[in-house]
């Protein structure tokens, strides 16, 4: 069977979430930010901009700690660190 | 660790970094005799990581002497092919040579764990599940790690931390990395039986064969596809500028899921069972984004140094090159203890003597033209070939000297007399770059 649902995608990734963001945009500089490209990089869209809230919703346990939003991000105003050690991702395959 | 390390916490090395260029620079320590610790931020060597699927026969046979016969290999590989697709066709290229090869494909989680339980033989030790946060720096040189609670100290780092590298960029050998230097590669690794994947890629036992795919649904982007074959799965994915996403709104993901279905592609993986979804960076800088590889006490590797071939996909023998010379060189060191980065500085002359050091900079100019003019290189040129097999093999009511002299016409009303020369020039500059 062909998978093209994200969801079920990552749920092939063996994670163990912490039960803190590693993720830490910064508010005020996401609001400015127009490009929002955290959100086309990802691939895992961890990111998604809630318009209501005006505010980026971090799905951080999704992540699969590539880096690609660290280095993508508009303003470089996004906190990025690895996850604390025994949580995050395991690679079985890789 | 403690218990490895002497009463000051110290050890001759830290390897930060338990990936290809941390193993080969850890078992080369061990085997000389040096007190060597691995720290590894996964559970276990592998378990942070993916690639395509290719390890090389050299410098690896180097290093392990013995993986042909014990490491964990799946296939193989005695086959590449090349696609070359349009919208709704492709053409493909295929080469085969079943007696000789100097590929192989493996599965990270296994080779990774299998190339640190060698030099843990040899008397490395591994720590895994521990981050280095920072490294410690006094009057200039840095002479230990810092983890989440303690701090180790050491003669030499080497740094073998991958693409990310936090460390070094704290330490100033890295700049701040821009989008065009970097490639998202997510893969999709699908489980078939043995034997549909051996009749599907035309392939006796245990032998492999390696896709590449060039154009579409990537037509316009600079972003490479892929296929490689294991034993009992085929994985597939891509590689994709991160500034090409940006510019064009969509997700790696979404490219993928539209790779799996082009025509050419979808019957190889079709009926297949997802195994494991997964994504990792990929430095594509290439030559110019190599920073200095070294400085007072401390070395940098592997993709931590940007050192990858991005126009065939290698990073793992240069990685697991430059993690062995990096641990030369700080043997020699210890033999005189001098630390310094003019001491060090040995490292970097050596790589640069090495034909996958000359191979990157062959290759210096190549990325660049590709994707400064990837609407010519991966839209315009795949679109055109595809046209001239259509043209080519079709059989009708149209003479084929007609329907020839109506390809060549179109080629020149489509494109300008001055962009072919451009493109031409820009083929001729890569093609004496690399004989250079
Ligand atoms: C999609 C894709 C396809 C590829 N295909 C191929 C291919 O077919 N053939 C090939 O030769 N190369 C390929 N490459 C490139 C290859 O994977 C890399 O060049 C190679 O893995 C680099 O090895 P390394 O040891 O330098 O880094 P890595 O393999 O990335 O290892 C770095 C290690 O350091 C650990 N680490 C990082 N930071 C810390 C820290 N602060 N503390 C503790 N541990 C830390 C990580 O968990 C990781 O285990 C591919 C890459 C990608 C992304
Ligand atoms: S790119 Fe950076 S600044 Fe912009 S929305 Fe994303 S995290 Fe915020
Ligand atoms: S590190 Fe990678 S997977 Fe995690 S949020 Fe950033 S882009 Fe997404």
């Amino acid at each position: 069977m062909d998978i093209e649902n994200l969801d079920e995608k990552l749920s092939t990734v063996k994670t163990n979430p912490d039960t803190q963001s590693h993720l830490i945009p910064d508010e005020d500089s996401c609001i400015r930010c127009e490009e929002k490209s955290c959100i086309y990089v990802c691939p895992a869209s961890v990111y998604k901009w809630n318009t209501e809230e005006k505010k980026l919703i971090v799905s951080y346990e999704n992540c699969l700690e590539c880096g690609a939003c660290r280095i993508a991000c508009d303003k470089q105003m996004l906190v990025w660190k690895y996850p604390n050690a025994s949580f995050g991702i395991t690679y079985k395959q890789g | 660790m403690e218990r490895f390390m002497s009463q000051e916490n110290k050890v001759d090395v830290i390897v930060v970094g338990a990936g290809p260029s941390g193993a080969a620079a850890g078992i080369t320590l061990a085997r000389a005799g040096k007190k060597v610790v691995i720290v590894e931020r996964g559970s276990f060597a592998g378990s942070k990581n993916m690639f395509g699927g290719a390890i090389y026969e050299f410098p690896t046979i180097d290093l392990y002497p013995n993986f042909k016969e014990e490491a964990p290999i799946e296939r193989v590989n005695t086959q590449h092919r090349y696609l070359i697709n349009d919208d709704n066709s492709s053409v493909s290229v295929a080469y085969k040579r079943e007696d000789q090869s100097t590929s192989y494909t493996v599965i990270r989680s296994k080779w990774d764990s299998w190339c640190i339980d060698m030099a843990i033989q040899v008397g490395a030790y591994f720590s895994p599940k521990t981050i280095v946060r920072e490294l410690i720096i006094k009057e200039g040189k840095v002479v230990g790690i810092k983890t989440d609670n303690e701090e180790f100290y050491c003669d030499i780092v080497i740094l073998a931390d991958g693409v990310n590298s936090i460390l070094a960029k704290q330490i100033g050998l890295r700049k701040n990395l821009n989008d065009t230097e970097i490639a998202i590669g997510v893969k999709e690794v699908i489980q078939l039986p043995k034997n549909v994947i051996e009749e599907r890629f035309n392939l006796s036992e245990n032998t492999g064969c390696i896709t590449e795919i060039a154009g579409s649904p990537m037509k316009g982007i600079t972003a490479l596809g892929f296929m490689y074959t294991n034993k009992t799965s085929v994985t597939i994915g891509l590689g994709v500028n991160l500034d090409e996403l940006k510019k064009r709104k969509i997700t790696p993901n979404e490219l993928l899921n539209k790779l799996k279905k082009h025509p050419a592609v979808a019957p190889f993986i079709k009926g297949g069972e997802l195994i494991e979804y997964s994504a990792h960076l990929i430095p594509e800088g290439g030559y110019n984004a190599i920073p200095k590889l070294y400085a007072d006490g401390v070395m940098v590797v592997g993709d931590a140094a940007m050192l990858v071939n991005n126009i065939h996909w290698e990073g793992t023998n240069i990685a697991m090159l430059s993690g062995q010379y990096a641990a030369q060189t700080a043997i020699e060191a210890l033999e005189i203890r001098d630390f310094s980065s003019n001491m060090l500085s040995l490292y970097e002359r050596k790589l640069k003597q090495s034909s996958f050091y000359k191979d990157i900079k062959s290759y210096k100019n190549a990325v660049k033209i590709v994707h400064s003019n990837s609407s010519s290189f991966l839209k315009y040129y795949p679109e055109k070939i595809n046209e001239f097999f259509e043209m080519f093999t079709q059989s009708g009511f149209i003479p084929r000297a007609c329907l020839y002299r109506r390809y060549i016409k179109n080629f020149l009303k489509d494109r300008k007399i001055s962009k072919l020369l451009y493109d031409i020039l820009n083929i001729i500059k890569i093609f004496f770059d690399a004989i250079k």
